[in-house]
């Protein structure tokens, strides 16, 4: 199969080298070469069970809570391998942010939801962990529909707005990468509107990984495409190129909706 | 050709096996409800009259047929008390070891089946257990200390289970968000799931708790007595307690008579001890609830 996989220009970020993965006996992902720019957002596309939601979870490590998950190969996020021994998996996760497919508060106020991170890491004072929540959900842009209400539970939110929520909570704790995992499969098209103008404003700062099944949010979102099919990376390349001029052909009938 | 929605003689048979279906699971409840209703009124009626202030407060007198039962009901109260300080936590704490850390696979397994397997054994069984371990082998003596922890191991499989459920029922969401915000293992379950879980925890262990008050096979042959007007003074004591004072005065008594009439205060006072603690328990998690979830 021939494929394209290209090296983005500027600072690279992550680097994947030679993945598999396997759960039990199952391979999900076969050796997968990847650069992901610093300060862009990457998008990962393909059909429902290529393994795109497995290959995020590989860069924070949340495969890890798959007792029969087995990874093989090299992360390198700012030059160390996230899979050597000695990693901090806490230091790990609070530089690599994550936002769920179902938008996931706790049970617990706003305010809470957003301090839970800064909590259990760093003892901070009251007036720091406040001005950390504003500036978060100001970031999430948020702040001004719950500014009144930081101290009602969080469930009481709507569907969009617990999901904005969640990325201001991601925030809080100043990751320096944040992944997306389909977060949009679960609200509205006016949240995921919101969603998406947000994840834009993000890149300035944040070094952004999306995955997502809807090749429209790819498109719109996105600096850079990646082309998963049955656990492989068949195309990788700037989002422009991957949805105007694939250069394989199963990218192309993907995008096109020929299949998946 | 339209079809019509009106009932018909068609569908007659099914609306017939409906109805007939659930007349007989309307009847199941019904019949249930009436066997407690009427073992409430028969406990209740004949046992009211035997309550007074001086059979609470007193010491039983004259071979029991007179006199009062409170050294039963502290020694219920005692015994209790001490199987909830060793059951309740080491419950909790297995069954968080089980569900949030043992790996899953056969070695666990076959705890957990032993686990639930223990709740079925026989209570005199626990009694025997209790007289070989804490009696004689630890050498607490027939007392409240062994009594309480042999009530505990009758107690433990139920405590276990029920707090494993409790912690089954919080969404893996709140576990996978907390670690993702950089929680270690132990932080994720202390703020992230045992908040949540801590009201059904509590409910298993007061159904068990309120199960052992109950017991008399356990005891008998760990620390309760017969007949004592006094009260423990220390752990190593012998004490009187409310289900085997019962069973002496309904089976053992010489004058059936005269005991009968306290023997149904007796059950009734015990039956009152076992719901005002169930009912404790519904208020506390009624308010755990509420303070957690919305």
């Amino acid at each position: 199969m021939k494929s394209n996989i290209i090296i983005p220009a500027g600072e690279i970020k992550i680097v994947v080298e030679h993945l598999n993965l396997h759960y039990g006996n199952k391979q999900v992902l076969q050796n997968i070469n990847l650069a992901i720019p610093e300060k862009k957002v990457t998008a990962i596309i393909g059909p429902s069970g290529c393994g795109k939601s497995s290959f995020v979870r590989i860069l924070n490590r949340m495969n890890d809570l798959i007792p029969e998950a087995r990874v093989e190969g090299r992360v390198l996020i700012d030059g160390e391998n996230i899979y050597d021994k000695d990693v901090d998996l806490v230091a790990l996760r609070k530089k690599v942010g994550m936002v769920f497919q179902k938008p996931n508060p706790f049970p617990k106020s706003i305010y809470d939801n957003i301090a839970y991170g800064l909590k259990i890491g760093n003892h901070r004072s009251r007036a720091e962990l406040e001005q950390i929540v504003e500036r978060s959900l100001r970031q999430a842009a948020l702040w001004d529909e719950v500014k009144d209400r930081l101290h009602q539970n969080a469930m009481k939110l709507s569907g969009g707005q617990q999901q904005r929520l969640c990325i201001a909570r991601a925030l809080a704790v100043e990751p320096e990468i944040i992944l997306f995992d389909e977060p949009c499969s679960a609200i509205d098209p006016i949240a995921t509107a919101r969603v998406e103008e947000l994840i834009h404003q993000l890149k300035k700062d944040y070094t952004v990984v999306i995955v997502t099944h809807n090749m429209q949010q790819a498109a719109r979102v996105s600096d850079y495409t990646a082309f998963l099919w049955l656990g492989e990376l068949i195309e990788y390349d700037r989002t422009e190129k991957i949805f105007t001029n694939p250069a394989n052909k199963m990218t192309e009938d993907y995008i096109t909706g020929r299949f998946g | 050709m339209k079809s019509s929605v009106k009932k018909s003689h068609k569908n007659l048979k099914s609306q017939l096996t409906q109805f007939t279906g659930f007349l007989f699971l309307r009847l199941a409840v019904y019949s249930v409800l009436f066997i407690l209703l009427y073992f409430f009124y028969d406990v209740g009626s004949q046992g009211y009259k035997a309550i007074s202030w001086e059979f609470l407060s007193q010491v039983p007198k004259r071979g029991m047929t007179e006199g009062g039962i409170f050294p039963a009901i502290v020694g219920t109260f005692l015994v209790t008390l001490i199987t909830a300080l060793f059951a309740v936590p080491l419950g909790m704490a297995a069954a968080i070891y089980l569900n949030e850390y043992a790996r899953a696979g056969r070695l666990t397994r076959l705890i957990r089946l032993s686990i639930r397997n223990l709740a079925g054994v026989p209570s005199i069984v626990y009694g025997l257990f209790g007289v070989i371990l804490f009696v004689n082998m630890l050498k607490f003596g027939t007392s409240v200390l062994s009594a309480g922890l042999t009530l505990g191991l009758l107690t433990l499989p139920w405590t276990i289970t029920a707090s494993e459920e409790a912690l089954k029922s919080v969404p893996d969401s709140y576990r996978e968000g907390a670690l993702a915000l950089g929680a270690t293992k132990w932080q994720m379950i202390r703020t992230n799931v045992l908040p949540y879980s801590i009201p059904g925890m509590l409910t298993g262990a007061v159904l068990g708790l309120a199960r052992a008050a109950g017991e008399t096979a356990p005891i008998m042959f760990t620390g309760a007595a017969f007949y004592l007007p006094f009260l423990p003074r220390s752990l190593k004591d012998q004490f009187m307690a409310l289900p085997y004072h019962l069973y002496i005065m309904a089976t053992q008594h010489h004058a059936i008579d005269k005991a009968r009439p306290l023997a149904y205060g007796t059950a009734l006072v015990l039956i009152v001890f076992v719901v005002l603690f169930n009912l404790g328990a519904i208020l506390v998690r009624a308010r755990l609830r509420r303070k957690w979830r919305h």
